[in-house]
């Protein structure tokens, strides 16, 4: 497979994962913010810092107000991670390799990228028309989003052979998504900062669950614990074997890629990427939540980015630059 | 019924003949579009546009408004060619491909039609698609043009004539197959009901073709894209992608010890066919075109090592120049020792003088066109030019006589098509595409192009021309 094609697919991939991200983000918190009696003041603001954005989102707007935040992670032209951005880029890349997927994710991909600019349009038109309207059929749009990257999976899944435009799609799919959790949990870190009187209250269980449905992740919770616990839904996002969004699965499913893609059984030389992985598979499996907690669990999640930043450009070495 | 007032005076129509009555070939499809009426053709249209959009067969205009994507504009009524004038077109066809062959594979080796001066050979010596380097040269199975898009065009007394040919980088073919798909989805019960031949299998043909170039056993094979944003791209990654072969741009490739190979996520792959998209001096910096951003250095000498298959071949271009085209008709008698089954277009050469008088006289009645001009620019129609524009035309005319040809304006052939709601004509011509490996394939019908502009005659979709479904039947 040519290596600029490789590089395509595993951008088309994360592009689409983290729009998924982003509409269940944004859902989460404008449902929580609903269920508050009270305005909780820098409810929006926490949002912005888990996608690394904020900078960009000071110089762009005044007050992190409801309206501004949604704007900027859904329809702003100006952020490149919205998910108006994340599907152009996704569909550009699907342009450029055509070839290599089949008729019907392509068809997928660009009728939910149009439906994504018309919406943006009628969203921009009516804002500009009636003031901006905060929740107009925003949870709606934002389930159909979810609902066309999941069968864009479903798409690709079912209709491209399991070989190397595969594997990469999955590179992008879990790196993006391990990134996405670190993000999640982190967020807890960016609310919990103003009101720590707040622990254990209603207020504070509340943000939790928000947390775990972020991460589509509290059913799957509820099975497997009694309660909710900050330490157990810790333990359930970072180290369990066997939800999708956990880091360790994410690891682990690039890894089982990586073995793919290069081909190379035991014993034989492998490739940095690889190696990446599994020292880093390796060290969650030695790791427990307790000593997580000991050292931090802020410091912990910047550990695990630096980890997949690593393991990212590890691939981008061995197989897009040549 | 809306198709009565339906007017095609003083014009071949495809449809009706000039008593009004529709020929034997549309009879079905006129009836059954009269019974559906013009709501549910309407309907129809919409929803053959939406799955257009949908399959993402788009382009890109930039104006005032930003960015705007649209679809090719495509008629939902079809354009039909009788079996009967089929088959000697398609005779036609094959016969011209062979002659310019021949002709290529002469001028660049030991030129007898100039040493018998059939063509003088400064025209061949001063024609941009001459290439000096290509003297010699040897392409595999001495074919030289393996896909052609030949232009035709109905005169008014609706015999077919050649208006160019196309042997560089011939576009269109995945609009015929798309547009097809789109046609079956709107009017199943016409083709439940008509034998209408098919096209789908037009990639495999060229499959074929392509793995016909080398000995290699199960080659390698790679479409060479300009890039993504080049108009044709579309295009290029569908032919990739349905004959199940690697899509490249110039920056994929490499030439190492003349041979070519492609960067891979496993290292570098030997590339052993190589359809180009791209223009001939544009491919290689190091025999052509230093400047080029898009090409390959030493995969030239590659090529003319027999280390890898070029189609088409580099140096085709002096083949369809506008000037040599003229002498087209004497190229197929001079090898072939027949008369042209199709006929060319009546055509001034400025560089002849008398030619050039003429045309500078009666300028306001023809067409002139630059030799090598494409997609309708660097051309005038002379009626339809202003007094300004006619001098300043003259004035381009005598700076570069060699570099202009003239032709009458031909009145070319209408189809019903339909606009917003009414079945107004619209002038048509006709690009089948030709395939020269171990036969020559002509994939039956073509793309139709329509001019969609009420009575113009420019059909190039650059200048704001749709297209139509071709329908050979039997």
């Amino acid at each position: 497979m040519l290596s600029r094609v490789a590089e395509s697919v595993f951008w088309m991939n994360r592009y689409i994962e983290r729009a998924e991200n982003y509409s269940r983000f944004i859902d989460v918190n404008h449902q929580l913010s609903l269920d508050l009696n009270e305005e909780v003041p820098n409810q929006w603001l926490p949002l912005v810092h888990t996608t690394g954005d904020i900078e960009l989102f000071e110089k762009r707007y005044s007050s992190p107000s409801p309206v501004n935040v949604i704007r900027f992670m859904t329809f702003d032209e100006e952020n490149p991670n919205s998910i108006f951005q994340c599907l152009s880029r996704a569909r550009e890349n699907a342009r450029t390799i055509r070839e290599n997927i089949s008729t019907s994710m392509w068809e997928v991909l660009n009728e939910f990228y149009l439906f994504v600019k018309d919406y943006r349009k009628v969203y921009m038109e009516s804002s500009a028309l009636h003031g901006d309207t905060l929740s107009m059929g925003l949870s709606d749009f934002l389930s159909t989003v979810r609902k066309s990257c999941q069968s864009f999976y479903g798409c690709s899944d079912a209709t491209i052979s399991h070989d190397e435009v595969w594997n990469f799609s999955l590179l992008g799919r879990f790196l993006e998504r391990a990134d996405k959790t670190t993000r999640i949990l982190d967020m807890k870190y960016f609310i919990l900062l103003p009101s720590v009187q707040d622990v254990g209250s209603t207020l504070d269980l509340l943000q939790w669950l928000s947390l775990l449905k972020s991460a589509s992740a509290h059913e799957m919770y509820n099975q497997k614990y009694k309660r909710v616990d900050p330490t157990d839904i810790a333990e359930f996002l970072i180290l369990n074997e066997t939800f999708p969004r956990s880091i360790f699965f994410c690891i682990q499913e690039m890894q089982e890629a990586l073995e793919k893609i290069s081909g190379i059984k035991e014993g034989l030389p492998r490739n940095l990427a690889q190696d990446a992985t599994t020292v880093y598979l390796n060290r969650l499996r030695s790791e427990n939540i307790k000593s997580i907690f000991d050292k931090g669990l802020h410091e912990y999640l910047d550990d695990i980015q630096i980890e997949l930043n690593h393991i990212g450009s590890k691939i981008v070495e061995r197989f897009f630059t040549n | 019924m809306f198709i009565a007032d339906y007017s095609a005076k003083n014009i071949y129509d495809e449809m009706f003949s000039s008593e009004g009555f529709p020929r034997k070939s549309y009879d079905f499809v006129k009836t059954k579009m009269e019974s559906l009426g013009g709501i549910e053709l309407v309907k129809r249209s919409t929803s053959a546009e939406r799955a257009l959009m949908s399959l993402g067969i788009t382009f890109t205009l930039y104006g005032d408004g930003g960015e705007q994507e649209r679809i090719m504009p495509f008629d939902v009524i079809p354009r039909i060619v009788p079996s009967e004038e089929w088959v000697s077109m398609e005779k036609g066809l094959k016969q011209r491909i062979q002659a310019l062959n021949l002709f290529l594979r002469d001028i660049y080796g030991e030129g007898k039609i100039l040493k018998d001066k059939i063509i003088p050979r400064d025209l061949i010596e001063s024609s941009s698609g001459y290439l000096k380097q290509c003297i010699g040269l040897k392409p595999p199975k001495d074919i030289w043009i393996h896909i052609t898009g030949t232009d035709l065009v109905r005169d008014g007394a609706g015999a077919f004539h050649v208006l160019e040919d196309n042997l560089r980088c011939p576009s269109g073919v995945s609009y015929v197959l798309e547009n097809r798909e789109v046609m079956k989805r709107t009017f199943p019960e016409l083709f439940e009901k008509l034998n209408i031949r098919q096209v789908y299998d037009y990639p495999y043909h060229l499959r074929s073709m392509l793995e016909n170039l080398t000995d290699v056993v199960d080659p390698v094979i790679a479409v060479w894209t300009p890039g993504v944003f080049n108009s044709a791209y579309y295009e290029h990654s569908f032919l990739a992608q349905k004959m199940g072969v690697y899509l490249v741009e110039g920056s994929d490739l490499i030439v190492e010890n003349h041979k070519v190979y492609m960067k891979t996520t496993k290292g570098l792959r030997k590339v052993d066919v190589i359809y180009r998209r791209i223009d001939d001096t544009f491919m290689d910096q190091s025999s052509f075109r230093p400047d080029s951003l898009l090409g390959v250095k030493g995969i030239f000498e590659a090529f003319k090592r027999g280390n890898v298959a070029l189609a088409n071949a580099p140096g085709t271009g002096v083949a369809d120049d506008k000037v040599i085209y003229s002498y087209v008709p004497k190229i197929i008698k001079y090898y072939l020792g027949e008369e042209p089954i199709i006929p060319n277009v009546p055509t001034y050469l400025c560089s002849e003088e008398s030619d050039l008088k003429f045309v500078l006289e009666n300028i306001h009645n023809l067409v002139v066109k630059a030799a090598n001009g494409a997609g309708g620019y660097g051309m005038i129609i002379g009626p339809k030019a202003t007094k300004q524009e006619q001098e300043d035309f003259k004035e381009l005319i005598k700076a570069d006589p060699r570099n202009y040809i003239a032709q009458p304006v031909l009145n070319l052939s209408t189809v019903p098509t339909l606009i917003a709601d009414k079945i107004e004509s619209r002038h048509v011509d006709l690009r089948p595409f030709i395939l020269y490996g171990k036969d020559i394939y002509v994939m039956p019908g073509g793309l139709t192009r329509v001019a969609l502009r009420k009575g113009s005659l420019v059909v190039n979709s650059s200048q704001g021309g749709g297209s139509k479904d071709t329908w050979v039947l039997g």
